[in-house]
Formats: structure tokens, sequence, C-alpha cells
């Protein structure tokens, strides 16, 4: 398909507007223009509902990803709230709860089932639902045919398919909270036998089957919309637009596809061996129990297998939602820096190394599951030279600021917050990945913590500074920078101060997914500091409220944006305030130099756009791009 | 922790002022082309900048000394001790790391924030400082990994001949013990054979299941290798012993095994404490259910005479069930075939008590 026409009926819509960008008018009205443009479309070939609901328009996708994305992220959210209040208050009385929660509270307290339906579901919904559908989802929808230079997806209607799967996963996942067995409790990694027993958790039940079938939609989401991410970066850059020009947020969402392409398959099969061992008395993964009075028939399978099968996904995930964060930062770093990103070619050579050691680091989360310990040593080495790469990126970040002549916007600071969050959360992974510190610190609060700092918080904060920069090219408005600030600085502090404190308790040895740790002497010791972290997540989750109450109001309200608000040299600011279909009005501009032109020595400007060909350079050329030049 | 509450709840209702007042600007405003002119807040986020790396950094020194004491509970067994050395200069190596890039990313935040006229030094890349910072960090985590290696490959490695054996099985929603009795042999169980009396399934037409006993506390002698074998009847779970470092999965279908030896004993440690009522425990680490919160066993070191005696006093679970023993004679009497030769989970070479046996 050329990239001039994605798709056969919006060709008369992009010459329309075709005849409009050819004379230059003012961004605003433009923006008018369009509307009205839309506007008698609707009368004519497009409805709004296939404008807006089922829409093939990449950007408009994108933003139904985001907005459902949030949906999931306050439910997620809520669920840590309420579980956060068992932990810091185990003693103290839920019944005010009752309204909501029904019969999960039983005699003012929360069931201990409940408490872990909770748990997992938190867990699924942010890794899943949040972080790799609402971050990747969002931007790599929204941005990489804006930044290559396409006029869509390579095949739009896959790009549609790809949202609705996820929304009828997310639609199943959601049932699944409301039936009388609760949902899925088996921790977000749904280890059987307790995932495939309803006699073990009454959550292995509808809910477990409610789960697998969720999933199994949302992995068809996540390879339809991958498919389509790695199409359109090879096949549909735009003239000039070669690998080596392109931002580091397309090689980041590239990588990120084609991962998700490699590894959702094989959670897919994992899902799918379950689903016979639940409904077929297959033994895949069962053998030798007895459970409930009775001993099962199955033998010969192994739970340590589905570890293996599910990690071989679930390592490579947390690549999956950290790489497009990494991606935007070093964009945005850039761009508020006014200095290129140091290292581009570093840059790219890291997250290539990430993306193909991230396939043979999975057994790190299974040291002490009784798999043979050579296996161990073997993964150890692999986990540790992974530090390798991500330290080159931190440095070149680092690098980045230096000397820079630095803005602080909203996006600046969460990609500054999201470094600082990155080193925090990554060097405890030297400790984990070490086998034998690992024996004492696996599955204890410490895990939790090194998670929530590496990938859950840095990769939130990927996203908001996303949201923040790239507002003004979804929405034709700018959100509001003070109640970004504020926003920031309250879920910096929040972060902090919920995590760190948790390696404590984690060092100390407490388990995770505990419901209390009153019965055991060794955990009581921490009664305060659990408190004192219940409080700041909280607080933390309700300074949330300030993003989106910006969000939502800066859509309808916020100020207009300009054409190129933060003077950006990416191809994503060349097109019109709002973008229409096909993206730009006339013809897709070409690309002649790399994205990383800011504070040129000797250009007029601070900032050299990509699609500036070096012939109107001439004052800043380097010696090679003179060469070029004539 | 009143006065920290009230500080957040201050906290809050400022933001909810500054919502407030936002609000009004936003209502003040009419559409117009939107320019950002960089000026008061960019300097003001610039120096909370530099506040967040003091006072954060501040915060965390402070309360990391305070806690200091309560996340190291005592250890009590020789790798542990090995153990924490190593992960303590770890935690040395990543602070050093820790702290110096924090520093950077701040400092350079607050020190190169926007000046008016002021041009960003265009420095796209430096071969010698990148091959250098690949470099560095390469060689330490190949010391790390070697390190790390090296411990693995002794604490997963075999158990001594000495060991004291045991094994534990994790069920919903507690553990159950066995030791292998006077024959030193731990005797065929098997899963088909669990009901709500003979709970771990001992087949006890097998000769060496005869003399095992099953209790509910673990006992284990101070100084003494021990080598705990562990399976699940039903779902994962986890042999967790923080004291000793210890942490293994019990997996249905796998058996798995962990061997430490415990240095300080029940009464030394309750001593050393000053806590009477001081237990070394074992927790379930791999969510296993509903009650997975208490599954617990207490685990006791006694000093090697000790552990003999109580060793000596226990009598084996068919002594206990005779019921149980006449019925699996009355069964090998009307099957050709008896049950234990058809098992095949016959046990390895058994382990000797301790050397002083």
């Amino acid at each position: 398909m050329s990239d001039m026409t994605p798709k056969p009926n919006l060709s008369p819509d992009v010459q329309a507007q075709g005849g409009i960008g050819t004379a230059p008018v003012p961004a605003t009205e433009h923006g008018d223009h369009l509307h009205h443009d839309d506007h008698e479309h609707d009368h004519h070939d497009q409805h709004w509902l296939w404008k807006y609901v089922f829409s093939q328009d990449h950007k408009v996708i994108a933003k139904q990803f985001l907005i459902t994305g949030i949906f999931w992220a306050i439910l997620g959210g809520t669920l840590s709230s309420l579980f956060r209040l068992q932990l810091g208050w185990p003693e103290s009385s839920l019944e005010w709860l009752k309204p909501f929660l029904g019969g999960w509270i039983q005699a003012g307290k929360l069931n201990p089932e409940f408490y872990l339906a909770l748990v997992t579901m938190h867990g699924t919904i942010m890794v899943f639902f949040v972080l790799t559908a609402g971050l990747s989802g969002t931007f790599s929808n929204f941005l990489i045919p804006l930044q290559v230079g396409a006029r869509d997806m390579a095949s739009g209607f896959m790009n549609m398919l790809s949202y609705w799967f996820f929304f009828l996963s997310g639609l199943i996942m959601f049932s699944s909270l409301f039936i009388e067995t609760g949902p899925a409790a088996a921790g977000w990694t749904i280890y059987p036998p307790l995932s495939a027993l309803p006699q073990a958790i009454p959550g292995s039940g509808a809910g477990m089957t409610l789960w697998l079938v969720s999933m199994v939609f949302f992995i068809v989401s996540q390879l339809l919309g991958g498919v389509n991410y790695v199409t359109t970066v090879i096949n549909l850059r735009t003239r000039g637009m070669s690998m080596s020009k392109l931002p580091l947020t397309i090689w980041a969402f590239f990588l990120t596809a084609i991962l998700g392409i490699l590894s959702f398959p094989v959670l897919f099969s994992a899902a799918l061996l379950l689903v016979f061992d639940r409904s077929f008395g297959t033994s895949f993964f069962l053998s030798d129990i007895y459970i409930a009075g009775q001993a099962l028939s199955n033998q010969g399978g192994s739970p340590v297998l589905f570890q293996h099968l599910f990690w071989f996904l679930g390592h490579p995930e947390v690549y999956i939602v950290i790489m497009p964060a990494m991606g935007m930062v070093s964009e945005v770093l850039a761009t508020n820096a006014r200095k290129p990103i140091f290292g581009y070619r570093a840059m790219i050579g890291s997250l290539i190394g990430i993306s193909l050691l991230s396939f043979v680091v999975w057994a790190h989360h299974m040291f002490v599951t009784g798999m043979n310990p050579f296996l161990g040593s073997v993964f150890m080495f692999l986990t540790l030279i992974i530090a390798v790469p991500s330290g080159v990126k931190v440095f070149n970040w680092l690098a980045t600021l230096w000397r820079g002549n630095i803005r602080f916007t909203a996006a600046m600071l969460f990609a500054i917050g999201f470094v600082s969050l990155f080193i925090s959360g990554g060097l405890t992974g030297i400790i984990l990945g070490n086998a034998t510190l690992d024996i004492q610190m696996h599955n204890t609060y410490f895990v939790v913590a090194h998670f929530h700092l590496v990938m859950g918080s840095s990769a939130f904060f990927g996203l908001f500074c996303g949201v923040y920069h790239w507002f003004p090219k979804m929405f034709g408005r700018m959100m509001d920078e003070k109640l970004g600030y504020i926003h920031f600085w309250l879920t910096f502090a929040g972060v902090y101060l919920v995590f760190m404190p948790m390696h404590y308790v984690g060092i100390a040895g407490f388990p995770r997914r505990y419901y209390a740790w009153t019965g055991f002497d060794a955990f009581s010791q921490f009664a305060d500091m659990n408190k004192f972290i219940s409080i700041a997540a909280i607080l933390a989750f309700l300074g949330q409220f300030i993003f989106i109450f910006n969000f939502f109001y800066s859509i309808f309200r916020g100020r207009r944006a300009t054409q190129n608000p933060w003077n950006s040299t990416t191809l994503e600011w060349t097109t019109p305030v709002i973008p229409g279909h096909g993206n730009w009005p006339g013809e897709i501009p070409a690309v002649y130099r790399w994205p990383y032109d800011y504070s040129k020595p000797g250009a007029e400007t601070d900032f050299i756009p990509q699609n500036v060909p070096y012939s109107q350079t001439q004052s800043s050329n380097l010696p090679y791009e003179q060469e070029l030049a004539d | 922790m009143t006065a920290l509450t009230i500080l957040l709840v201050l906290v809050l209702l400022l933001v909810v002022f500054g919502l407030l007042f936002r609000l009004q600007i936003f209502t003040s405003i009419f559409s117009g082309t939107f320019t950002r002119d960089i000026g008061m807040s960019n300097s003001v986020n610039a120096v909370l900048m530099l506040v967040f790396l003091i006072g954060g950094g501040a915060w965390f020194a402070y309360s990391f000394v305070e806690n200091f004491n309560k996340m190291n509970p005592p250890i009590a067994s020789v790798h542990g001790h090995k153990m924490e050395t190593m992960f303590w200069t770890t935690m040395a190596v990543i602070g050093v790391a820790f702290v110096i890039t924090q520093a950077l990313l701040f400092i350079y935040a607050y020190k190169y924030q926007h000046k008016e006229g002021r041009r960003a030094y265009f420095f796209s890349h430096n071969n010698t400082i990148e091959v250098v910072w690949t470099i560095i960090p390469a060689i330490v985590m190949a010391s790390l990994i070697f390190a790390g290696w090296k411990a693995w490959t002794r604490i997963t490695g075999p158990a001594p001949k000495e060991s004291v054996v045991l094994e534990v099985m994790g069920k919903q929603f507690n553990w159950l013990v066995r030791y292998p009795g006077r024959d030193m042999k731990l005797g065929v169980v098997n899963y088909r054979m669990i009901d709500a009396v003979n709970e771990f399934g001992f087949d006890l037409s097998d000769k060496s299941a005869l003399d095992d006993f099953t209790t509910n506390e673990i006992h284990i002698p101070k100084g003494v290798p021990v080598l705990i074998k562990i399976r699940s009847r039903d779902v994962l779970h986890a042999v967790y012993m923080p004291h000793f470092r210890v942490q293994m999965y019990a997996v249905p279908g796998m058996p798995t095994r962990f061997w430490f030896t415990p240095t300080i004993s029940t009464d030394e440690m309750r001593a050393k404490l000053g806590n009477p009522k001081f237990n070394y425990e074992l927790a379930c680490n791999q969510l296993c259910g509903g009650s997975h919160f208490a599954m617990k066993a207490t685990v006791i070191v006694d000093e090697p005479d000790d552990y003999q005696n109580w060793y000596a006093s226990q009598q084996s679970f068919s002594q206990k069930n005779p019921d149980v023993l006449a019925a699996f004679k009355q069964k090998a009497k009307t099957m050709v075939v008896p049950v234990a030769a058809a098992a095949e989970e016959k046990e390895a070479a058994p382990m000797p008590l301790a050397a002083s046996n």
C-alpha cells in the first residue's frame, strides 16, 4: 500500500485537505475549517460512529487506547488502595466498605481470598491493560505514523480490530469482578496448580476462566497491533527517513512490537494448555495432587513448566512496558534540554541489546523453584549482563542534561523523574538477579519495591511524560502547566515515600501476597512502617486525580496549542495543529537530517526540524553534511 | 504518626486550594494562541530539583539508619552469614552508583536550567566516554556474577554425607514434617494413599516407611548439616526460613531439597535477643490460597545431644496408627503385586544421622 493513500475511502478527504494545505493558513483557522469540513462529511460519507467509535484513523485509535487505559489505571489504583487499607490497618474495621464490596467484607474484615483477588487484579490490570495497552497502544499508534511520516498505519482495519479486541478483553476482565466466586485470585502470574483447581481457591473457578478468555483476546489485540507497528515502521517511512534517522521513540516502539510478537504467543500457548488442564482433564501442569479430600488422577505434569512458559513472555513483558517509556523520555529530554540526545547510536544499540537479552533471562524469576541449579548460574550471568545496556542508557540521559538549557515543562519533569526512578529500581535488580541473594529476597517486599520502581512507576512516569508532551498534538490544546507541576511533585515524592520503605520491609524478609503478617513474630516489627506506606500510597493515588481533571478539562477548555509548541524537530510537529485524516494536508514532508539537531552551532534557531534540507542551513552544516547539501 | 498525617492532610489541602485557584484562572482565560514563556516557574522547578535531592536524600539516609536494625533480623546459618556479607557488599556497590547518578541527575537539572541567551552545548557523542562507561559496569557486574556464582554452586551443591535428613510437605494450609526414623531411610509415600489419618500418604507396605515418624514442629541439631527434602501434595508452596536464609519451592510431583547448617540454637537465640518467646519460623512464600498468610511451622534448633534424645523418643507413624498398618497388611494379602513395588519413587541412598550416632 502506498504511503500516499492509506485507505481508498480516505482519498477524497485527503485531497480536500491538500487543497487547503497549499495555501498557508493560520493554525486556529485551519482547525475551525477542518471542523467545518468534517461536519460536511458527517452528512455524506462518515457517520459519527465510524469517525469516533469504529474509526480506522490511528490518532483516534490512540486516544481510545489512552482513555481506556486511564479508566483501567483508576480501577487498578483503587484496588491497590483497598489492599493497602488492609495492610496498613490489619486490625481495624472495614465495615464501611460493605456497600461497595458486599459479601467480600465479613464481620468487618476483608475476606482473605478477596484480598488475593485484589492483588491479582491490580497486577493484571496495571501490567497488561494500563502499561502495555494504555502506554504502548496509545503512543505507538499515535506517534509511529506521525513521526515516520506516514498517512496512517499499514492496516487501519487491523488497527481498529486491535483496539476492539482490547476493549472486549477488558469487558470480560471487568465482568469477572462481579461474579459470585470472585475474579481470578492466583496472582497475576497465575501459577498452576492454584490457578487450575477451583477447589484450591474460589477465584480459580469462573473468575479464572474469564481471566484466560480475556487474556486470549488481549494477546490477539497485541499481535494485531504489533504486526501493524512493525510493518508501518519498515514500509511506510517517508522519503529520506532511513532507520538511522528515526527518532528514538520509533526505535523503542518498533523493538517493543517485535518483543510482543515473539513473546505473547508463548503466553497464549501457556494459557491454552492451562485451559486444557482445567477443562479437559489433561496433565500439562498437574501431577500427584490430593486436594479437598480427593486424589486427582493427573500425573506427569510440571508446574515449573508453566513458569518457564509464563516468564518467557513475562520477562520480555517488563521490557514491553518500559521500552516505550524509555523512547519517549529520550525524546522529551533532548527536546527540553535543547540538546541532541547523547550517543544516539549507543541508545539504539542498547535498546537492541536489551531486547535480545530480554529473551534469555526469564528463569531469574525461578531460581528457587527447584529448577536445576546449573540453569540458575546461566540465568544469573545473563541477567546481570542486562545491567550494562541499561547503565549505558542512564549515563546517556545524564550526559544529555549536561550543559543543556533546560525548560521544565511538565513532560520534562516526568522525564527526569523517570530517570531517577529507573536508577533507583534498576539498581536493586543487581541484587535480585544474583541467584545467591535471591534465595533470601525471592517473593519478598524487596521484589515488590524493585519492580514497582523500575517498571511500574517508571513506566507510569513515561506515560505521563508522553501525555503532557503530545497532548497538544492529540487535542490541539495545552494541558495546564502549573497543575502538571503539582501533579509531578506530589507523585514523585509519593512514589519514593511508598517504595523506599518497602525495601526495608523486604530486606527483613516480609513475604509478598500476605493478607496479614501478624501471625509471624519475624514479620511483625514493621507495623508502623506499613501504616506509613499505606498513607503515602493512598495520598499519591488521590494525587492522580489532579492529572485526570487536568486531562479532561484541557481537552475541552485548555489553551489553544500552536503547531509546534515545544520547538521540536520531529515530523509530527509539521502537521496542522489538529492533524486530519492522512495527517499532512499536502505532500508528506521529506526528511533530510537526524531528529536531534538542537542548539546546533551556527544555526539561526536552537532547533532544526528533520524536514529542513542541509542546503537551507549552510551556516550550521558539519563538513559531511555540507557534502550532502552540495 | 499523627503529626505526619496532619502534615499530609495539609499538603492535600494546599493542593485543593491550588486547584480552586487554577479553576479561577481557567474560567478567566478566553481562547487565544498559547505561547509559552519561560519564566518564574522554570527556576522554581529547578530549585525544587535541588531541594528534592537534599531533602529526599536526607530523609532516605535518616530512615535507612533508623530502620537498619529492624531490617536485619538475626541470622543463624553458615551460608546465611556469607550471603549477608555478599548482600551488603552488593548494596554498597549499588549505593555508590545510586548516589553518584542521582546526584548528577538533580544537580545537572538545577545547574543547567534555562537561561535567557544561553545556548546548550551541541554534544552528540564521544566514543571514549561511551566505551569507558560500558566497560566499567561490565567489569563490576562480572565480579558480582563470579562471587554469586561461586556461592550459588556451593549452596545448591550436594549435601554433605553426614547430613541430618527430614522431609517437609506443604498442604493447604500447614506443613507436615516427617523424619526417617531408626533406619535413616525415608519410606515410600504415595499421594493416592493420603486420607484424613494418613496425611503424608505413607505406603506402609514399604518396610522403610514403618519407622518414619511425623511431627508438628521441626527439630534440627545445631552445627550439623541439615538436608530438608521438600514436597507438596496440592498446590505450589515455598519453604521460607528467613533466619537461615533458606528458600525452596514445594512442587507437587517434583520433590525438591535444600541443605544448610544452623549455627545458633533456639535457646541461645532467646538469650541473645532477650526474648524468651523467640522461635525460628518457617513461612510459606508462594501464594497457595486464602490462608497462605497463616501457613507457618515452628523450627527448633537443639543442641546435638538434645536432638538425639528427642529423636529417640519419637513414636513412628505406624505405631501410632495400628489400624492404618493393619489395613495395609490386609491389602497386601489380597493383592498379588505389593503396592510398594508399583510405586516408582523409591528414595535415594539413605543419609546416616549425625556422626555421633
